[in-house]
Parts: structure tokens; C-alpha cells; sequence
């Protein structure tokens, strides 16, 4: 991995700044990748490989383009200043168009929040592959319907981000993740496999789940599956399991973005103040917290990292801005933006966290008489303009306050607006995985697609 | 489009001079390199060049909003050892980084004896598309003169369109694919996709829709498809929107308008006859070939090389050149999409279908242009069968569980059938099925075969490549409409 990507960064900077920029920011990226997979106890595949990229974005009389490159030596990064400063000239003049206010940088410090594991930088591939190899053989040991394994694996990156802009600001961050994850399979009755998957993902080794739970985690799973059949057609309250919440906040989290209530093409533009989902629904985006993948001590333009709440009571608080998304509607930014080496920034999350309530999760699944526990969804069937909301489904259904059978090729659907607010339970249980944090929740009534 | 064996070994010498030009690679550096890849004993070993430039302009509110550019390259390097693969790429073109990356990917191998690899020989690949005219390289001014129309003409389509936003992406990608048993060949692959996406506002009611098309072409792909057209289709779908009606739920047969419907087959079964997948045995159809399927009205085709369509390939990441290949016909399984290794695990020849999204990807059997011969039915008789059901024309992306068959699609454009005649359209809704039931309900084929236009992109294990998709008028007589209405 490269360790002069700041200095890359400042450098393209000033060079823009010379060339006639008004305004420019550069962002430089070096990564390290590392994994082993295994299947049927054999190895499949090693990765190891590092790559690095620069992208800059100028700005010169309120028109802007990005431009990136693989190439790092000094003849290229001019190249590439001199082709983003002509690309710009095709834009047209756009008022809202520029870096952050001064003051919204994190000019001064930036928090450290431990995205960094030293361990990562020496563990072996070895001791991968042996880990990923405990993985699977903890899914076969764990049930012997267990036959078959689209293999386990385990991954590790290791990362620089740098960022400088013509305001000043420069600074650059570590950050490492580590994975293992495995799928396993089994044979139904009818001639169908059942199949499911498991995965822990963290910046740190020592906060990583044991490989063999992981592989326990992702038998029992599959093996639970077996005998799975369709419900006929009905409406049921639905309990979701948390694993699958993340779903359902990953789309809200892109239904908040800035972007899309510029375009008005999210639902829920035009509710900012207004009672949206049920009393018990809170949600925050908090980059601030510590070690967690969506973790970022500062946003993709040097914007101070700042926890936002998004729904407080049901209430729905506003949306996550970037500077440009934010100036275009007379806000402010959020902190929020993403960033990638090809495109110019947008907002977007950083860790989703739904506050758990304080019901014991099993007694969400008590209560009901007749229901659905939902814990898998497929497809891409929302309509973030409408919130319409049509997705495949697998799960359990659950009677008499049990569940009893295992459910699969059935649809669910409803309205993302009416589901908010149709959640009469938040479990208190949270599970972490990736960038999102999510109890289990249970929702009044769901439209159940089936025979 | 044929070509004599002049221009091939035209276009042959043009290739050794544009990879010497791109990555200062000649067949003895590749040679070293190769060399330094089984110096631990693998089987074999291959080198994937690759030398990428893409740009998109993005234009909203009738003016550029901004544009961009990126340039990656690089080389990834596979060593197998049995099934085993161990793979490295670099950034950096030089030979000492060549060689380290290959020296990484190689000790996936342990073996004292090894297999040096043969001299190359350079192959001729076929030209179902040229570079010539990519619009990666000419004046941005022209691109934006398009999208420029396109705006027009949403507006102008219904006084309800608030919004056009529009964007034109692509790029113009340099291969070339080196192999220890003696391959060696290039591609240079252009790719365009324009799209456009509509706000309809109506009395406080939103609706957008997108629509957009391309292929393998530069400028040309505009002669035939305007601006004006794609702008238009992406209009009257949000302005439709607005008089949507819920969709059913529960059972109903489903007719399948031509050509984007394709996707179905693309996810019913498609990904189920990669090769992989029934290698490892974790495929529905795995262990079915000689066996009915799908109704007898089926025959399914895997075509790599369509003229300048998405997905289609002058050759493929591994360096085996695409065919066109019948996986069903009449209902009976004929064989899987395969790549190197799964071609090596089933005794049989690799079809053309491994592909990689990049060089720092490693390939697997993956479609290119799938999609299902017409039948004999008229396409209004179809319709005219159904006393209920829906009729489904648009998409915006589907997915499947291999394992388990079940699959889904989002319906974009649909309508409710009702006493055989269409009738209302429906708000957007989501289909599910499981693949190998799904297509032996296919009880009526159309005469109408479509191929879609080049708007797919299919993604594998966090890799996305570009595919095509295409079917006849199709009717399933039952299939799980997932909409509100439970009537």
C-alpha cells in the first residue's frame, strides 16, 4: 500500500489551483485485499493484490467535473488536473455548485474512532484459509442435512482514504475490515435445496464472531428451511427478523437522501416535521460511533462527521445533505457525503442505528394468532417515489403465538409510509452487522402474495 | 458481419501494436511473466490486460450538471492448481510488478515439477462490433446535443413532466488475454448506454419512471434509436403511472411482453446453467442435462455474438471465442454456460461464457445475450386467452436464489388483463416464482421475438458485466403477482 497519498492529494490540489481551478478538492484511495475461500474442506481461491487511484474534482466558474486515474506518477496526475479542467467547460454554470462553507470543514482535528487493526497487517493466508475451513466444517458438523457448501471464506482490506481541498483542509485516514462469512445448503424432499448464508463483518479482528458460530449460525438457518412451502394470498402482521430490519433501513437510507428531494423522488419529501411512522420508530445515522464500518471521522468533502437523528417518535427529522444537495435546498450540509473516485459527491449513510425498544424479541412472535416471521427478501421491487413496496419473501409462519413451518416463494408487499407507521413492536434485541445496527420489529398487517 | 482473413490479419498486427502502445507488453514480457506464475508448479496460468476509459455527462434541469472521466489499467494474473485458483493483479505495468503480482498468484500451487508455458499464438477474433466511432472519444459537445433532444422531447411530451433527467455513460475498454497453454488474444470493446429518467407531477401526485437503451456501438446506436424515442418511452411510462391502478395478489397467469420480459429467462434459468453452479452441485439444475426442463415450447439461446448488442463479446476474458449456444431446446436441458474450469470439472469445451468485470476480477461462466426463440402464437390471441391476469412489459431488475429457484422481477409497466383484453395499468409490483416450475407453465410462445434494448447489467458475487436479453410474446399460466389488491 502506498503511504504518500495525502502528499498526492495536496499536490493535485495545488496543481488545479495553478492551472486556473477555482475551486478543487482531490481524493486519493490505497487498498490492500486479502481473502481465502474455501469449499468441501479444499481450497478454492486466494486473493492478494493492493490497487490505489486518484480522482480529482475542479470547479472553475461554477462548472464541474471528476476525473480519475489508476496512473499516480506526477505526468499522469497532470494529465489528469489539465483533462478534469476542459471537462468542466462543457458544464454549464450552476449556482449551487462548489466545496463546503469554510466552517463546516474539519479544519482542526478529527476524532479517531479505532477503524484501524494492526493485527490485520499480519495475519497470514494461512490462518485465513484455516479459519474459513473451521467455518464450513462447523456448518457440516452442526446438522448432517447439511450436504453441501457454496464454500466459506474469510477477507481482509486494509485502507488509506486522503482528502485535501483548496480550502486548506488535508488529512487522511486508516481503516481496515475483516470477514468471514459461508453458505450452506441442504437437500428437500421434493428434490429443491435450502439454502442460507451467515457472515460477520468488523474492523477489528478481536470484534469478529467465532468462525464455527458463524457456520452453526448459517446451518441452522438452512436446515430450518427444510419442508418450505407457499401461504395462500392474505393479509398477516409480520414479524421481521432483525437480520432482515436492515433491509427496510437500507431503503429508508437511501429514501433520506438530499439528492433525491432535489429530484423530488422520494416519498417522503415534503413530510420533514410531520408524524411518518409509528411512536415507536427512532432512527440515527451516526458516523461517530467506533469501529463500525460506516464509521468516518470526517465526510467525503472534510465535513465534520455528525450523528443525525432521522426519525425521533415516528416524527421523520429531515434528510442527509452534502454540501451541493444542501446549498440547491437552501440547508445546510449534514455531513453526509459519500464519496467515489468516479463521480462527484452525493449523501448517503454512514451507520444506520434503530433504537431497540422493550419487548423481549420472542414476545413479538407471542402475541400473534396468526402471522408471518420474515427473515429473507429478494428483488428490487420499490418504488422510492411512491414508497410502493413489492418484494419476494421467505420465512416462517407463525400460529397460535408459535412458529411453525417454513415459508417460501411468497411476495409481501404494502407502502414503505403505511408500514412505518404500522410497527406495534421494536424488540430489544440489536443485532450489528456491517454498517447498520437493527432490533427485530413487528408490523400490524402486511399483504402476503402467495397460492 | 464477416470479415476476409486479410482484415483479421490486419486486425491481428493492429492488436500487438496497441498492447505494446497501451501496456508496453510484447509476447516475451508476457512470456516472463507467465513464467514467474507456475514457477511454484500451477497447471496453468493466464495474464488479463486491460486498459479502461470511461466518461458519463450528466444533464438535468435542461443544462450539463457535470461530467466525468476515469482511466483504470492493469493486469490480473490466474494461476490454476487443479481447482484451486490463486489470483493477484497490479496496477503497476512494469515487469517487476508484473512479475511480483504473478509470483503472489502462483503459490496457490505447491508442487516441485512444473509446467512452463508454450509460446503464444496469436488468435483472430471475430468482429460482432467495431470501436470505430466509440463516443468515448469525440466531442462532448456531440453527446450533449443528444441529451439536449431527449429533453425536449420529455417535456414536450406531457405538460405533467416536471423533471428530465438524463445521462450518457460509456466507455472504451482495451483487452488482451495471455495463457500458459499458448493463447493469446485482444479485444477492444466500446459500450454506450443512454438514460433518461421522467418526473410526472399531477395534482400533488409524483411518478418517475426510466427508460434507456445502447449496446456496443458508438454514435451509430443513435441513428437508430433517437434521443426523442427514449425520452419519450421514459414520459409516457411516469405520465402512465399516474392512472396506475394495485395490482392483484395471489395466482394469476402471466403474459410476458417481447423483448425486456427476457429477463425472466435470465433468472429463471440462466444463472441456474452456469456452469459453476452445477460443478459444485448447488444449482437447481444440476445433474438434469437430457432432461425436459421446461415446456416443449421452450428453446433458450445463450448468443455471444449478436451484432454490437450488450453482451455480446469478440472474445471472452479467459480468450475462448463466444458462440451461440442452445442450453434448452423443446423443453430438453442441453448443456451449462461454461468457463475454464467447470469446462475442464465436466470433460467438455469451455462455450465462450467466462467473464470478469475487471482485471482485478477473477472470470466465471456468465451469460451474454440470452434469450428465447419465438414460437407460433399470435400475440393478441395470447392476450385474448386470459380471462384474468397481467400483462407485464417493463422491468427495472430481477434476482434469483440459485439454490433454492426462487426468482423475482420488478414489474415497471404492467397492466391488468381482464376478459382478455388489457385494460388498467398497474402500480409498479413485484413477480415471484421458482425457475424450474416457472417455465413448464409456459403455455403459449409469440411469433414476436424482441431482443431489448441494451439497458441490462447482470451481477455475479459483487461482479457486474454487461448482458442482453430478449424473449417472444410469452404466456406462464400462473405465476405469484406480489400487488396489494387482494380482491
Amino acid at each position: 500500500m502506498r503511504e504518500d497519498l495525502l502528499s498526492i492529494a495536496t499536490g493535485i490540489v495545488e496543481q488545479a489551483r495553478k492551472l486556473g481551478a477555482d475551486e478543487v478538492d482531490a481524493y486519493v484511495a490505497s487498498s490492500a485485499e486479502t481473502s481465502a475461500r474455501v469449499r468441501m474442506a479444499e481450497v478454492e481461491r486466494i486473493i492478494d493484490a493492493t490497487s490505489h487511484a486518484a480522482s480529482v474534482r475542479v470547479i472553475k466558474d461554477k462548472r464541474t467535473a471528476v476525473c480519475s486515474t489508476v496512473d499516480l506518477t506526477p505526468k499522469a496526475l497532470s494529465a489528469l488536473v489539465r483533462q478534469a479542467l476542459e471537462l468542466a467547460t462543457i458544464a454549464e454554470p450552476d449556482e449551487y455548485a462548489g466545496l463546503p462553507d469554510r466552517d463546516e470543514l474539519a479544519l482542526a482535528s478529527q476524532p479517531n474512532l479505532k477503524l484501524y487493526d494492526e493485527r490485520i497487517e499480519s495475519l497470514s493466508i494461512d490462518e485465513m484459509k484455516d479459519t474459513a475451513l473451521r467455518c464450513e466444517q462447523a456448518a457440516f458438523d452442526y446438522d448432517s442435512k447439511v450436504t453441501n457448501s457454496d464454500g466459506a471464506e474469510m477477507s481482509v482490506t486494509r485502507g488509506v482514504v486522503a482528502l485535501a481541498n483548496s480550502m486548506g483542509f488535508a488529512a487522511s485516514y486508516p481503516a481496515t475490515n475483516a470477514a468471514i462469512m459461508v453458505e450452506a445448503i441442504c437437500d428437500d424432499e421434493d428434490g429443491k435445496k435450502r439454502n442460507d448464508s451467515w457472515y460477520t463483518v468488523e474492523r477489528a479482528l478481536h470484534n469478529l464472531e467465532d468462525a464455527e458460530y458463524v457456520g452453526r449460525k448459517a446451518a441452522a438457518r438452512a436446515v430450518a428451511k427444510l419442508g418450505a412451502r407457499k401461504l395462500e394470498t392474505t393479509t398477516l402482521p409480520v414479524v421481521w427478523e432483525a437480520p432482515v430490519v436492515r433491509a427496510l433501513l437500507a431503503l429508508i437510507g437511501e429514501a433520506v437522501s438530499g439528492e433525491l428531494l432535489y429530484r423530488r423522488s422520494t416519498f417522503l419529501a415534503g413530510l420533514e416535521g410531520q408524524q411518518v411512522g409509528s411512536p415507536l420508530f427512532n432512527l440515527v445515522d451516526d458516523p461517530l460511533l467506533e469501529g463500525r464500518l460506516g464509521s468516518r471521522p470526517f465526510d467525503g468533502e472534510g465535513v465534520r462527521s455528525r450523528t443525525v437523528s432521522l426519525f425521533e417518535g415516528g416524527a421523520f427529522n429531515g434528510f442527509l445533505f452534502d454540501s451541493y444537495t444542501a446549498r440547491r435546498m437552501g440547508r445546510k450540509t449534514t455531513g453526509a457525503a459519500g464519496r467515489s473516485l468516479s463521480a462527484p459527491p452525493s449523501p448517503g449513510t454512514s451507520n444506520l442505528v434503530l433504537t431497540p425498544g422493550e419487548e423481549p424479541s420472542e414476545r413479538l412472535i407471542e402475541g400473534i394468532e396468526d402471522g408471518l416471521l420474515l427473515t429473507d427478501l429478494m428483488g428490487f421491487g420499490v418504488n422510492k417515489t411512491t414508497g410502493d413496496f413489492s418484494r419476494g419473501a421467505q420465512g416462517f409462519r407463525i400460529e397460535k403465538g408459535k412458529v411453525t413451518y417454513p415459508v417460501t416463494e411468497i411476495n409481501v408487499s404494502g407502502n414503505l409510509k403505511d408500514m412505518l407507521a404500522s410497527i406495534d413492536a421494536v424488540g430489544d434485541d440489536v443485532l450489528w452487522l456491517g454498517s447498520m445496527g437493527a432490533p427485530s420489529i413487528r408490523m400490524s398487517q402486511l399483504t402476503i402474495s402467495g397460492i | 458481419m464477416a470479415n476476409s482473413r486479410e482484415a483479421d490479419a490486419l486486425a491481428a498486427d493492429a492488436s500487438t501494436n496497441y498492447i505494446r502502445e497501451k501496456f508496453g507488453i510484447d509476447d516475451a514480457i508476457a512470456s516472463s511473466v507467465l513464467d514467474a506464475a507456475l514457477s511454484c508448479g500451477g497447471d496453468y496460468a493466464e495474464l488479463f490486460f486491460e486498459h479502461k476509459e470511461a466518461g458519463s455527462i450528466v444533464f438535468e434541469q435542461q443544462a450539463v450538471k457535470n461530467a466525468t472521466r476515469s482511466l483504470s489499467q492493469g493486469m490480473g494474473v490466474r494461476v490454476l492448481s487443479g481447482e484451486a485458483v490463486g489470483y493477484a493483479y497490479s496496477e503497476d505495468l512494469d515487469l517487476a510488478a508484473l512479475r511480483k503480482a504473478a509470483e503472489t498468484a502462483a503459490k496457490i500451487a505447491a508442487r516441485d515439477e512444473k509446467t512452463p508455458p508454450i509460446d503464444v499464438v496469436h488468435y483472430e477474433t471475430p468482429q460482432y462490433y467495431s470501436p470505430e466511432g466509440s463516443t468515448v472519444d469525440i466531442p462532448a459537445q456531440d453527446k450533449v446535443d443528444l441529451m439536449v433532444r431527449a429533453d425536449r422531447a420529455a417535456r414536450a411530451y406531457d405538460p405533467s413532466i416536471a423533471r428530465a433527467d438524463i445521462n450518457i455513460v460509456d466507455e472504451l475498454k482495451h483487452i488482451a488475454i495471455y495463457t500458459s497453454d499458448g493463447r493469446m488474444a485482444s479485444d477492444v470493446q466500446p459500450l454506450v448506454r443512454f438514460n433518461v429518467s421522467c418526473l410526472s407531477e399531477r395534482d400533488g401526485s409524483r411518478q418517475t419512471a426510466r427508460w434507456g437503451g445502447g449496446g456496443r456501438m458508438g454514435m451509430a446506436y443513435f441513428e437508430g434509436s433517437s434521443p426523442e424515442a427514449l425520452a419519450e418511452e421514459a414520459a409516457r411510462q411516469a405520465v402512465l403511472l399516474q392512472s396506475s391502478v394495485e395490482a392483484p395478489a395471489g395466482t394469476f397467469p402471466v403474459v410476458l411482453g417481447n423483448g425486456d420480459s427476457g429477463i425472466l429467462l435470465h433468472e429463471a434459468i440462466g444463472h441456474g446453467l452456469e456452469a459453476d453452479f452445477n460443478r459444485k452441485k448447488t444449482s437447481n439444475y444440476s445433474g438434469r442435462i437430457g432432461e425436459l426442463v421446461a415446456s416443449e415450447l421452450c428453446t433458450v439461446v445463450d448468443d455471444g455474438t449478436i451484432d454490437e448488442s450488450r453482451g455480446s463479446i469478440n472474445v471472452d476474458d479467459e480468450g475462448n471465442m463466444p458462440r451461440k449456444n442452445v442450453v434448452i431446446e423443446n423443453g430438453i436441458l442441453q448443456g451449462y454456460l461454461q468457463d475454464r474450469i467447470s469446462a475442464g470439472a465436466f470433460g467438455t469445451q469451455p462455450t465462450g461464457n467466462g467473464r470478469r468485470q475487471s482485471f482485478k476480477h477473477y472470470p466465471m461462466p456468465r451469460m451474454t445475450n440470452t434469450y428465447m426463440l419465438g414460437g407460433t402464437s399470435d400475440p393478441e390471441d395470447i392476450i385474448k386467452s386470459v380471462s384474468k391476469g397481467i400483462y407485464c412489459v417493463a422491468f427495472s431488475g430481477g434476482q434469483v436464489n440459485i439454490s433454492n429457484g426462487d426468482f423475482v422481477f420488478s414489474v415497471t409497466e404492467g397492466y391488468l388483463i381482464e376478459d382478455g383484453k388489457i385494460t388498467a395499468p398497474m402500480r409498479n409490483v413485484n413477480l415471484i416464482g421458482n425457475g424450474p416450475d416457472v417455465l413448464t407453465k409456459v403455455t403459449a410462445v409469440g411469433h414476436d421475438f424482441k431482443l431489448s434494448d441494451g439497458r441490462w447489467t447482470c451481477g455475479k458475487d459483487g461482479q457486474s458485466v454487461p448482458v442482453g436479453v430478449g424473449i417472444p410474446t410469452t404466456l406462464v399460466s400462473a405465476m405469484t403477482v406480489g400487488g396489494t389488491n387482494i380482491g
